[in-house]
């Protein structure tokens, strides 16, 4: 607009929490959390169950409303607006419809021409290895077949960010890895990956960096080999000890 | 013995010949009933839905109350629809009392809880499940609603079809409103009671055999309709 030139969007990130808290029926759930995410390395939230990595995740990503504080993108999001990141969750959800009918969806409520639908959609399926099931009912699909579809059609938006909430949680070890995979890929791609996990092995093959929270606060933002070698909080170094031996 | 005997053959005589009046009842009630659905189903389904995904003082009071309105008497509908539509009532001047649309309007009012109340709570469970996700995606008001009506679609059919079965069974209210006038406000459930009182009892037997299979049917093809759609859609 304006004298302005043309020129792509700028970034989302970073972005930044300032002092947020949120409180459900009279529990702190995340406390006082500062922090900010930038571009490019991959950050993983680590933290026991009840820490409060889902619910930090929920309210970057929008779903949940901060109690206090504040939660800022670099560039505002308005409703209405294309979403410019994503989500994926523990346990994906699909509708009833088959699995490039639900990447399909996605695009659908992205903006994307009827036209360009199919096309972006089987691409999608096809880099998440899906591309032989794409007719097949999206809920019969077994659990780790549905993280896959799930992670295409989180994918087939092409985010800026991408916040995977535990997506290996539910899955065996064959699955997983190829659920690992597939994140590597988008990371490749170029999409910020922000990942919470409780699986240490997984933390050090995926993270660059590591987000620590425990009962709520961030006790520790570090870089992964620091984190693990020489982590600063007695939490972290107990976190550490008590878990490596279950990874 | 001989006299139930009797009745069964006399019965079966007037479906296999297709007698008029039969024919003329059953149509009747058809008409009635799926009429009141899909009344009942154009405001029940939205009714439900709103409750189902949105938050207000009172929520659950208003959910009990729908729920035991799921056992509304049918005769306490009618008597409540007649005293509007009479002569004196505040609608007396309409002069539906004794008509067919009378019996809808009833029939409608007995089973819209029935809908809403089913609708809502298959809403509700396909909401809590997909709401994060659809948010996610941005969907968001009418599109998350739309996305989840129709992927719920069969679930609420079922709603829909219970009721169906209700209207097409219930006698209470019908009596009361249609005034049960031969040719004009005559349907199975009320031919039934009346048959059975003046002793034809081949035409009320008959008229029991095809509302029972009617409504086996309805449920059989609900049921059916689910397990085939669970099967395919998981």
């Amino acid at each position: 607009m304006g004298e302005e030139p043309m020129r792509a969007p700028t970034s989302l990130l970073p972005l930044r929490l300032e002092e947020v808290s949120f409180v459900a029926a009279g529990k702190t759930i995340i406390d006082r959390v500062s922090l900010a995410f930038e571009a490019g390395p991959r950050t993983i939230i680590l933290g026991p169950n009840g820490a409060g990595k889902s619910v930090l995740m929920r309210l970057c990503h929008g779903l949940l409303a901060p109690t206090s504080g504040r939660i800022a993108w670099a560039v505002p999001e308005r409703p209405g607006d294309r979403r410019r990141q994503a989500m994926v969750f523990q346990r994906p959800v699909m509708l009833r419809r088959s699995a490039l009918a639900n990447v399909e969806y996605g695009l659908k409520l992205a903006g994307v021409a009827r036209a360009e639908r199919g096309a972006q959609a089987r691409a999608a399926l096809q880099s998440v290895g899906l591309a032989e099931l794409g007719d097949r009912a999206a809920r019969v699909l077994s659990g780790g077949e549905q993280q896959r579809l799930a992670l295409a059609r989180a994918w087939a938006l092409r985010p800026e960010v991408l916040f995977l909430d535990e997506p290996t949680a539910n899955l065996d070890p064959g699955a997983s890895a190829e659920v690992e995979r597939i994140i590597q890929a988008i990371h490749a791609a170029g999409t910020k990956i922000v990942m919470s996990t409780h699986n240490l092995g997984q933390a050090r093959r995926l993270g660059d960096e590591i987000l620590f929270l425990h009962q709520g606060r961030l006790v520790e933002h570090a870089p992964v080999d620091r984190f693990f070698n020489r982590p600063a909080s007695a939490e972290a170094g107990a976190f550490i000890k008590g878990e490596l031996p279950w990874t | 013995m001989d006299v139930i005997l009797g009745a069964i053959r006399g019965a079966f005589g007037l479906m296999i010949g297709l007698d008029a009046t039969l024919l003329e009842i059953v149509a009747l009630s058809l008409q009635v009933s799926l009429s009141a659905v899909a009344i009942a189903t154009a405001l029940a389904l939205p009714l439900g839905a709103a409750i189902a995904v949105s938050k207000f003082r009172g929520r659950q009071t208003v959910i009990v109350i729908l729920n035991a309105l799921m056992g509304l008497p049918p005769v306490v509908v009618g008597l409540v629809v007649y005293l509007m539509l009479s002569r004196a009532g505040p609608l007396g001047e309409l002069g539906l009392l004794f008509t067919p649309t009378a019996m809808v309007v009833a029939q409608a009012i007995l089973i819209l809880p029935i809908i809403a109340a089913l609708a809502r709570q298959a809403v509700e469970d396909a909401w809590r499940e997909y709401q994060d996700q659809l948010r996610s995606l941005g969907a968001g008001g009418w599109s998350a609603a739309l996305t989840l009506v129709w992927d719920i679609r069969f679930s609420l059919l079922t709603a829909v079809l219970a009721g169906l079965g209700r209207a097409a069974a219930e006698v209470g209210a019908v009596m009361i409103v249609g005034g049960n006038i031969d040719g004009v406000t005559r349907v199975m459930t009320t031919a039934i009671a009346l048959e059975t009182s003046k002793g034809d009892l081949p035409l009320a037997l008959g008229l029991g055999v095809i509302l029972v299979t009617l409504v086996l049917l309805l449920n059989a093809g609900a049921y059916t309709l689910k397990e085939a759609a669970q099967r395919r859609y998981g």
